[in-house]
């Protein structure tokens, strides 16, 4: 019931949205809180099923952008064939250092040297890598640089990326969690906020992968582009449909216009309510997904492991396997995510993976929209999205209203409305720091069946 | 004689002075996370806003002690408004503790709870700060910038290398200096420092022993402010304030405290100069020294640069993920994991 109404409410608010300010604002709030409200139920797996603290959010979300570019994008044939080879020569090496290092490091384990021998091998692994890496790199980041300058992509359509971005992400996650987990919580969020760190810096250097800072621009779209519609006589039969009414009073010259600022209008409508509806069904089967899960025996386990770990393992339960486990799925789904918003943007820009929007916004959602609760995270994807967006004009007009009695080029005036913006920040860890002490449950708490 | 001078003074100007000074920096600023983690027993995630939040004020000060024609000669001017700085970030932290923390310390919270609040905290501090002076970057530093330049020392020694000194590299490390002598002879001689260590080893016995433990988490927040205030003031000093590189000075300090030993002040010190030194060593080209090294013909044509510096966090991050593999408790054998 109380599910019901919160969402009631949250459907109230973007309506007033779309009446207020415009159906086009409200459209694309609705497509980010999709976005949010799946990033969110990643974050609930993790914390909210098995009180996994990941501070990495941003990273993962990121590899789920670059599988975007790396699905989506055409082949950069020049690019290939002028540094294929030995990026290929490049990626064996790297493997094979790697190889060799655990292999030697297996080996050679509590014998004498073993430091050294492990180094040795390291290091030769490095310089081997080096060699063949700087020319590849040179080759294929002088290839157009301004256009292309990286190896491109596979071509596919931009749908699969979403399934590729959460295998990124699922395979990062089982990376960090065989290093990280089973120590202190808190050592496993400093590890999850370094490799989040580091992702992020390799997708901003690597140029010959992601572009870097250079960004990718025009990913190919899972909907129809608007020019298109425009010019498609079966939407145009639509829209007059549609807007009859408001056009049977105009004729000739005046309802050619009318109409064709309809289409305009009503093109880039569809194409948003199509997005929100390829999202709306990514959240509503991952949504159905995790309900399951979380009301298997599955879920009990994870809950049993989360509320006492060492009467769980006393009980056979394989505490850090289940962890691990946890610890990929809700990194996967981060990653959908991730890819999803790249899908949304049409483009992949390393320089906007920033830790407050990233991570830490996404915690405050499933803490506020209450943690072991999938309807809750979901609400509350949907609930702080619409805050953080609309925080920025409230508190500009609250800043005007405060400072109407100073002169209009008041210095200070000046200075509060010009970071006016950045209040929503200290708006969220109000909420965050408020919800925690007055209501721990969040919006929507974790339900215990008590039989 | 020359031909080995040349290449030290070269590191010593590259490697050897900035990797003294930041990791005097990191030193300073792990000790707060790690005195933290010590007597309150959870990672504060808002410590790099609250050194952020402390350089801030004091810039603002420094701005209006400039506007007075105020200033220090040689020195920078920001030495005169650190008070007002370091007192301002003391009484945030202690506002926040009475209004955040306490509670969980009444209830018996979870580490992880208090985690969080400091996640709530950080948000909170990051607003203001970008709210107050705007995330850009802000250089405050006035003065002689340099002690010695190095084309004096050129000039001087009549080597082809020079070793220039700023001052506020010389400022950085005689403070640190200065600072980590009276924590440890607070921490070791005083009745208050014996309270603290007595309470970090052992909360319940500390407790019987008629330990305040308010008062010892209030002197806790006051140390740790004042040492991210001077921590903060002194990397801007030598580096520039920007908001978010002072949140991404976060994980070489969490990396410097756990790689010593999280609760040992001594091995933030130490953790803070492996890991200073770990990411200037290993982010300098060397193709310099290589060219007064190595004879003609061997002489690379690359940077001879191990990790580019754009990489610098994945130093801290490989330095961290070594030590939780192999010494969890880190090389002072802190806390339990």
């Amino acid at each position: 019931m109380r599910a019901f109404i919160a969402f009631v409410i949250m459907a109230a608010l973007l309506a007033a949205v779309w009446h207020i300010q415009s159906p086009t604002v409200a459209l694309g709030m609705l497509n980010l809180c999709l976005i949010s409200a799946v990033m969110a139920l990643g974050v609930n797996i993790q914390w909210g099923y098995a009180g996994l603290f990941n501070v990495g959010i941003m990273g993962f979300a990121a590899l789920g952008g670059v599988a975007a570019v790396l699905v989506s994008k055409a082949p950069v044939a020049e690019a290939w064939s002028a540094g294929g080879s030995q990026i290929g020569l490049t990626a064996l090496c790297f493997l094979g250092t790697i190889t060799a290092t655990t292999f030697a490091h297996r080996k050679t384990k509590g014998r004498r040297g073993h430091f050294l021998i492990v180094m040795l091998v390291a290091v030769i692994g490095y310089i081997a890598t080096r060699h063949f890496y700087g020319p590849a790199v040179d080759a294929i980041e002088s290839v157009d640089p301004g256009k292309t300058g990286y190896l491109g992509g596979l071509g596919l359509p931009i749908m699969v990326s979403w399934i590729v971005g959460g295998l990124f992400a699922a395979g990062a996650a089982w990376l960090v969690g065989q290093i990280a987990l089973g120590l202190r919580a808190d050592y496993l969020a400093i590890a999850t906020l370094g490799i989040s760190e580091i992702i992020v810096a390799v997708l901003k250097n690597e140029d010959w992968l992601t572009r870097g800072v250079k960004n990718v621009t025009g990913l190919p779209r899972p909907v129809p582009y608007e020019v298109d519609l425009q010019q498609s006589a079966w939407f145009r039969e639509k829209v007059e449909a549609f807007a009859a009414e408001k056009l049977t009073s105009l004729s000739g010259a005046a309802r050619e216009e009318a109409l064709a600022g309809l289409i305009t209008e009503y093109s880039g409508l569809f194409v948003k309510l199509c997005y929100a509806g390829l999202f709306a069904i990514v959240l509503i089967v991952i949504l159905t997904l995790c309900v399951l899960a979380l009301n298997s025996p599955w879920g009990r386990m994870i809950r049993a492991i989360r509320d006492n770990e060492i009467a769980a393992e006393a009980m056979g339960k394989d505490v850090k396997g289940r962890h691990l486990q946890i610890f990929v799925l809700g990194s996967a789904v981060v990653g959908i995510a991730g890819a999803m918003l790249a899908t949304l943007d049409g483009q992949f820009t390393p320089g906007t993976y920033q830790p407050l929007r990233f991570t830490f916004l996404i915690w405050v959602m499933v803490v506020v929209g209450g943690s072991g609760n999938n309807l809750g995270a979901v609400i509350g994807g949907f609930f702080i999205w619409f805050l953080w967006v609309e925080a920025e004009p409230a508190g500009t007009w609250l800043i005007n209203l405060l400072t109407s009695g100073m002169a209009e080029t008041n210095w200070l005036r000046l200075h509060l409305i010009d970071n006016a913006q950045h209040m929503r920040v200290f708006v969220m860890g109000l909420v965050l720091l408020l919800v925690m002490r007055f209501t721990p449950g969040g919006i929507l708490p974790e339900r215990v069946k008590a039989r | 004689m020359t031909e080995w001078l040349n290449p030290l003074v070269l590191m010593a100007n590259f490697v050897l002075v900035p990797g003294l000074v930041y990791g005097a920096q990191l030193a300073l600023g792990a000790l707060g996370i790690t005195l933290v983690f010590g007597i309150l027993r959870f990672s504060n995630f808002a410590h790099g806003d609250t050194m952020a939040f402390g350089t801030m004020i004091t810039i603002l000060m420094t701005w209006l002690l400039q506007s007075w024609g105020v200033s220090l000669g040689p020195l920078p001017t920001a030495l005169l408004a650190l008070p007002i700085g370091i007192f301002l970030t003391i009484l945030f932290l202690l506002a926040t503790d009475r209004l955040v923390y306490r509670h969980y310390r009444d209830v018996r919270a979870k580490p992880i709870t208090f985690l969080m609040a400091s996640i709530g905290i950080m948000f909170m501090m990051n607003g203001l700060i970008r709210f107050i002076i705007g995330p850009g970057e802000q250089i405050f530093l006035d003065g002689d910038r340099f002690l010695m330049k190095a084309r004096e020392f050129k000039k001087l020694t009549g080597l082809d290398e020079g070793l220039g000194i700023r001052t506020s590299q010389v400022l950085t490390v005689v403070v640190a200096v200065v600072l980590v002598i009276l924590l440890f002879w607070f921490l070791q001689r005083t009745k208050t420092g014996k309270a603290m260590r007595a309470y970090s080893d052992n909360e319940t016995l500390a407790r019987l022993s008629g330990i305040d433990p308010e008062r010892v988490v209030k002197i806790t927040w006051i140390i740790a402010a004042g040492l991210a205030a001077i921590a903060g003031v002194l990397y801007g000093l030598d580096k520039s304030f920007k908001p978010f590189t002072y949140f991404q000075l976060l994980l070489p300090m969490f990396a410097a405290a756990i790689v010593g030993g999280l609760g040992k002040p001594i091995g933030a010190i130490v953790g803070g100069f492996i890991i200073a030194f770990s990411e200037v060593m290993l982010t300098y080209a060397y193709k310099k020294v290589g060219r007064y090294l190595l004879p003609e013909e061997w002489q690379p044509d690359g940077l001879l640069q191990l990790l580019s510096t754009d990489y610098k966090f994945a130093i801290s991050f490989v330095i961290l993920v070594v030590v939780l593999l192999v010494r969890p408790t880190g090389i002072f054998k802190g806390k339990v994991v």
